[in-house]
């Protein structure tokens, strides 16, 4: 069986989860002695390729086709591959460019679709393993078809890193007729007056405050501590924080030497921010709460007793 | 105009739960709007209350339970409501991208809107797939994980923002008719009033049938199966300070000066 495992870049750069999709198909592939073809769309094609030629990569397909990723490029040049290739598996990423393609593939092959698997298996068909209610209950499913399209999440696979000796193969593909979006351009979120990424220790706040009023009650402890205040999203959403204080994937990544996590409960968009911190302390009521599984230390209590308390510590 | 709203009644499991085979116990969810759903029906709601004459129609597919929760985005100023069920959902243990997609499309066929919003993922199953998966079955354009919306309907385009990795936002001009997938923080979801809420028990929620889709039940057939469900057993090696409050900080207090916190 073969195995198509769809890169993902941006900017010029390819995004670490082209080289995790490639250990992950690699490991779908090795369960039948299979081949493993990666597909990269759009951008410095040559240069992706180069990069993506990889140890047990057979064939890195390259696209020509503008500069970033379009959905109506990266699903009609997919479609397409798919047709040539003949893939048991296709493999993309549940990046928020996948988000935005990956659905639509699967749907327009009339392929069954696994997202954000985080682990998986293949033995005459496909068992995955997916998170559900918020990465407190793991769940296996099993795939009874032929083909199937599975998009992983990033992070859970190591990144490839061997160089290897595939065939680089140009794939002509262009698409018929006017797109039907047009990506216009780029931005970036404002910086304003903190970069919490500077911070040696962040005190961070979550859902667990409540009210903005709480918030205060944080003020003080960073205060005490020395720290930087951040968040999780819910906050910067309510408007409580602006987004510059906002830790995660679409916030920003820090690696503080000390990350406080107050009532925040570790969803992995948040985790995906704040994973490479050296000490991680978690104060939430909730036991199951997976910020606990990511913690060096942890409370398991309400914060609105830990909080005061640990004040008074510093005070 | 009019605007079609998807919302999904979801499970959220209490701090202490237990599985049980392939399940929950009931004793242990509690169901709530899904919180992606509840800022794309502000988004419906706003646009409408910006123009002329759009109507707002929210569509769940869910059992009798889920009217309560289609009834808060009733109150929050949707117009009428559509709720999808069948006997024969009673026997399906997982309702995969692919059958969501082929109700919904349905359900787009007979509604014939202009705009469908929908969150970005549900918290529960997470699949964040439905939307752009429906865009693809019905010819509509699309975008995902949006959280800037401005309708030209005039000139037939929408430019959107879409909330890229690391801080970084994509502006794009997407052809309507169009699938938007609607990510928190675009707006300022509204609480329910009192007044609407009264308004909403007047309002219509439609029942749907599959026959009345023009579905049957092979419409729900999916190839994917849930095999297990298990607590993620952890590789924490956190050290809980346990005791009461003042305890537990003052244990913490000590780890946190040997790393030089507030040693300043
Ligand atoms: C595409 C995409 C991108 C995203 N990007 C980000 C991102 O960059 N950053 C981000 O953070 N999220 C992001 N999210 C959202 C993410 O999925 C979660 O919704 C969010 O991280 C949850 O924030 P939270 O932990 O503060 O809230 P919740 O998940 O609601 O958790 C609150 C926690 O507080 C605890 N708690 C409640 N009361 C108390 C109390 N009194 N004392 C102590 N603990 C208490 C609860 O037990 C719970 O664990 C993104 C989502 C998507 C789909």
């Amino acid at each position: 069986m073969t195995v198509l495992a769809v890169a993902d870049h941006r900017r010029g750069d390819l995004r670490d989860v082209s080289y995790e999709l490639v250990t992950a198909g690699r490991q779908v592939a090795d369960a039948t002695g299979g081949d493993l073809h990666v597909a990269v769309i759009s951008g410095d094609i040559d240069g992706f390729a180069e990069n993506l030629n990889l140890a047990g990569v057979d064939t890195v397909h390259t696209v020509e086709n503008g500069e970033e990723f379009n959905h109506d490029v990266y699903a009609g040049a997919v479609e397409a591959l798919y047709a040539d290739v003949e893939p048991t598996v296709l493999l993309m990423p549940n990046s928020v460019n996948g988000l935005d393609y990956a659905p639509a593939v699967a749907n327009a092959l009339d392929l069954p679709l696994v997202s954000d698997a985080v682990d998986f298996d293949y033995d005459d068909g496909l068992t995955a393993t997916r998170e559900m209610y918020g990465s407190k209950v793991e769940t296996t499913v099993d795939v009874d078809a032929e083909r199937v399209a599975v998009t992983i999440r990033g992070g859970e696979w190591p990144a490839a890193v061997d160089a290897g000796d595939a065939e680089i193969s140009a794939f002509d593909y262009s698409p018929d007729g006017e797109l039907g979006s047009r990506v216009l351009g780029f931005e970036e979120v404002a910086g304003g007056d903190v970069d919490i990424t500077d911070a040696d220790v962040l005190v961070s706040v979550g859902r667990g405050i409540e009210e903005e009023e709480n918030l205060e009650l944080v003020e003080e402890l960073a205060d005490a501590l020395g720290a930087t205040l951040s968040s999780s999203r819910p906050i910067v959403d309510a408007g409580w924080l602006p987004p510059n204080r906002q830790v995660g994937q679409s916030g920003k990544v820090v690696t503080p030497d000390v990350y406080l996590a107050v009532g925040i409960s570790g969803a992995v968009q948040h985790v995906a921010g704040m994973k490479g911190s050296d000490t991680i302390v978690a104060i939430n009521t909730d036991p199951n709460a997976p910020i606990f599984d990511i913690a060096d230390y942890g409370i398991v209590g309400d914060l609105f007793d830990v909080v005061p308390a640990l004040i008074e510590q510093f005070s | 105009m009019k605007i079609l709203v998807t919302v999904k009644e979801i499970a959220e499991v209490e701090d202490d739960f237990e599985i049980d085979g392939l399940g929950i116990d009931e004793a242990y969810l509690e169901y709530d709007l899904n919180e992606w759903d509840d800022y794309a029906v502000e988004e419906a709601v706003q646009i409408a209350e910006a123009g002329d004459d759009v109507e707002v129609v929210s569509v769940t597919i869910g059992p009798e339970r889920s009217e309560e929760t289609i009834r808060m985005a009733l109150a929050k100023g949707a117009d009428r409501a559509i709720r999808v069920w069948d006997d024969a959902f009673e026997d399906v243990q997982l309702l995969d991208v692919a059958a969501k997609t082929r109700l919904f499309a349905a359900v787009v066929e007979q509604e014939q809107p202009d705009l469908v919003l929908t969150g970005v993922q549900a918290s529960d199953d997470g699949f964040g797939a439905t939307g752009v998966s429906v865009a693809d079955e019905v010819g509509f354009e699309w975008a995902a994980v949006v959280n800037k919306l401005e309708l030209d309907a005039d000139s037939g385009v929408a430019n959107v923002r879409r909330e890229l990795e690391g801080g970084v936002e994509e502006l794009t001009e997407v052809d309507l008719p169009a699938v938007f997938t609607i990510q928190t923080g675009i707006n300022d979801p509204r609480y329910a009033s009192l007044r609407g809420i009264r308004q909403a028990q007047r309002k219509e929620i439609a029942p749907m049938g599959l026959a009345e889709l023009g579905l049957d039940a092979s419409a729900l057939d999916s190839p994917i199966e849930l095999t297990g469900m298990s607590e993620p057993e952890s590789e924490s090696d956190a050290t809980i300070f346990e005791g009461d409050a003042e305890g537990a900080a003052a244990q913490l207090a000590e780890i946190l000066r040997e790393k030089g916190v507030g040693a300043q």
